[in-house]
């Protein structure tokens, strides 16, 4: 059934790792196959931020194949060299687990393209994400578990969106797990919950206009459906609109970019959302207990309507 | 009344050892006689007095010990209980099966007040999903918004939102009556078999969509009517009994209930057409 949870600050930046680890663990009854965050983080704004992952956790519940260390160290020599091929520099880089690489790059080139395409040539290599303020992290287990296996709770932000997993339709591993990086735009990261059914014929379009795919997962559609919609000239708010009627199915999706947080809701209204939206923060979730992490006070909340589409500024 | 029967052949359940006493045939149906209504123990049920009343922090509290807990002093014959701090928790408050004040000071969250049968519930918050859901009889009474499902599959009662709702109120109601102060979304009134809704606001696509029966009254705009929901003639005594609803529910009380629109079934789906000639004079 899964469990969707987000927050922006408006005004102000405040500990949205902390906050998000709250809110989705709050949801972990709605699944806690994996847990994934896409936060973002106070930056000089210079530098792009990299979340690569070189392999899969292979743990207990894991739909992935066990692989040998040696194999992401080869993988991360072969992603560090492809870096340096590109022209860009690693300013600073944590591995912060064996499959699972954080690295700040200082790259001029605007166009994520060319350099995603690179780095992913490379097999088994995948970037999470990349952004100036976006980091996504995403792990096997639930919300306090990945939040402490990557020590997300000291990070200072202004919003965050995040996903609490029960794997339905596709494995349990990473690459399945959200949020979904709007590759290869900076700084975009989706989540959802529903099911999209005309997933493939969607796929297949997409795929023929140069769009790419990592998993099976019908959530991915989402951010690619967005992703291609703006690279066609159209505004995040203008490609959600239109994706009320170009997706197919049941969902409640969140999308999140550098300075802004949306959501939609399908026009059946067959998935939760419960909102609750003041002068100083908007803070939403799958049910009202994610909220009450954050507003543990009597607050006025409420349930978007069907076909609903809303977007908030930083 | 059946005669007993001297059966010596034993049943199959018998020989299983799971019963030792002859089954006769007779029906195992009891009929409830009113003259014997206080004799009649409806199980799970007491006596308790609204005079008597208490407070409940449920702030550190599981769903299940806080509805234990209102189970207690119940059979202590609290009849008023003050809920504190709900804080949007799931399932509170299901399964109270006679008279009580009950008041929640806060928020609930999904299938709150479920599967009761003669509680008065004021929910000084909002709810989630499922408010009510099955409520034989009482009434409760929502002051903020409320999530989707509302009133599912009631069969009586009243249930009151002075806010909004979601998608699919009384969606397969079979009697009873929901009232909402605001607007309702997609759906309203999805399958419902029996019962009224009112809406004082706007709702959304697909209004009574195949509804068996029953009746929706809408105050503002519809987005759009659902499989077989017409709208009708809202006659004087549809107005008369609005009035008066409202009034009870302490809503929409200057609402000019004239103007309102009636919606019920057109009756035209496949399930008419497929009765049997007898089952449909029936049904029309």
């Amino acid at each position: 059934m899964c469990g969707i949870a987000g927050l922006i600050h408006r005004n102000k930046s405040s500990n949205v790792g902390f906050e998000l680890q709250g809110m989705l663990q709050a949801l972990k009854h709605r699944g806690e196959d994996s847990t994934g965050y896409a936060l973002y983080g106070d930056t000089d704004g210079k530098n792009f931020i990299a979340r690569i992952k070189i392999g899969e956790n292979v743990g207990e519940g894991s739909s992935s194949v066990a692989e040998d260390v040696s194999v992401y160290d080869q993988r991360k020599k072969e992603v560090d060299a492809c870096i340096n091929e590109l022209g860009a520099k690693i300013v600073k880089e944590e591995r912060i687990l064996p499959y699972s690489l954080r690295y700040e790059i200082e790259y001029n080139k605007k166009d994520l393209l060319e350099f995603s395409q690179r780095i992913e040539s490379i097999p088994g290599v995948e970037i999470l994400s990349m952004g100036k303020s976006l980091e996504v992290i995403k792990d096997l287990g639930n919300a306090k578990m990945v939040c402490e296996r990557y020590n997300l709770d000291k990070l200072i932000g202004t919003h965050a969106i995040g996903h609490a997993r029960m794997a339905t339709e596709s494995g349990v591993d990473i690459k399945s797990a959200h949020p979904f990086w709007g590759y290869p735009f900076s700084d975009v990261s989706v989540v959802h919950n529903g099911q999209l059914t005309n997933y493939w014929n969607n796929r297949r379009v997409l795929e023929n206009k140069g769009m790419r795919f990592m998993s099976e997962c019908d959530s991915e559609l989402i951010a690619v459906y967005l992703a291609e919609k703006m690279r066609s000239g159209a505004t995040l708010e203008e490609g959600m609109k239109e994706s009320l009627s170009g997706l197919d199915g049941v969902f409640t999706y969140f999308v999140a970019t550098k300075n802004s947080l949306g959501m939609a809701k399908d026009t059946m209204a067959a998935k939760p959302l419960v909102l609750y939206e003041s002068d100083d923060l908007v803070a939403m979730g799958s049910e009202e207990i994610a909220i009450r992490s954050v507003l543990p006070q009597e607050i006025d909340t409420y349930d978007p309507f069907d076909g609903e589409v809303k977007v908030w500024q930083i | 009344m059946a005669n007993l029967k001297n059966v010596t052949k034993k049943t199959k359940a018998q020989e299983m050892g799971m019963h030792s006493e002859v089954l006769t045939g007779r029906t195992q149906q009891k009929f409830f006689n009113p003259d014997e209504a206080e004799n009649f123990y409806y199980f799970g049920t007491y006596d308790v007095d609204f005079n008597k009343r208490t407070d409940l922090d449920v702030k550190d509290m599981t769903a299940a010990e806080a509805n234990k807990k209102i189970d207690n002093l119940m059979s202590e014959g609290y009849g008023t209980i003050v809920i504190k701090n709900p804080q949007g928790k799931h399932s509170l408050g299901v399964g109270i099966l006679n008279k009580l004040n009950l008041i929640f000071e806060g928020s609930l969250g999904y299938f709150g007040i479920g599967s009761c049968d003669g509680p008065v519930v004021r929910i000084n918050g909002r709810v989630g999903w499922s408010c009510a859901e099955n409520l034989m009889a009482g009434k409760v009474v929502i002051e903020k918004n409320a999530g989707s499902c509302f009133g599912a599959a009631i069969r009586g009662g009243d249930l009151i939102c002075k806010g909004s709702v979601g998608a699919r109120t009384g969606i397969d109601m079979k009697g009873g009556t929901i009232i909402i102060g605001g607007d309702a979304g997609a759906f309203t009134g999805f399958m419902m078999q029996r019962g009224r809704i009112i809406i004082l606001g706007d709702v959304g696509i697909n209004l009574g969509d195949s509804m068996y029966d029953g009746t929706i009254f809408i105050g503002g705009k519809i987005g759009s009517y659902g499989s077989d929901a017409v709208p009708s003639d809202l006659t004087k005594s549809d107005q008369d009994w609005l009035r008066r609803k409202l009034k009870v529910a302490e809503i929409g009380e200057n609402f000019d209930v004239s103007k309102m629109t009636k919606v019920v079934a057109g009756k035209k789906l496949w399930n008419y057409d497929n009765l049997e000639p007898t089952e449909k004079k029936g049904a029309i």
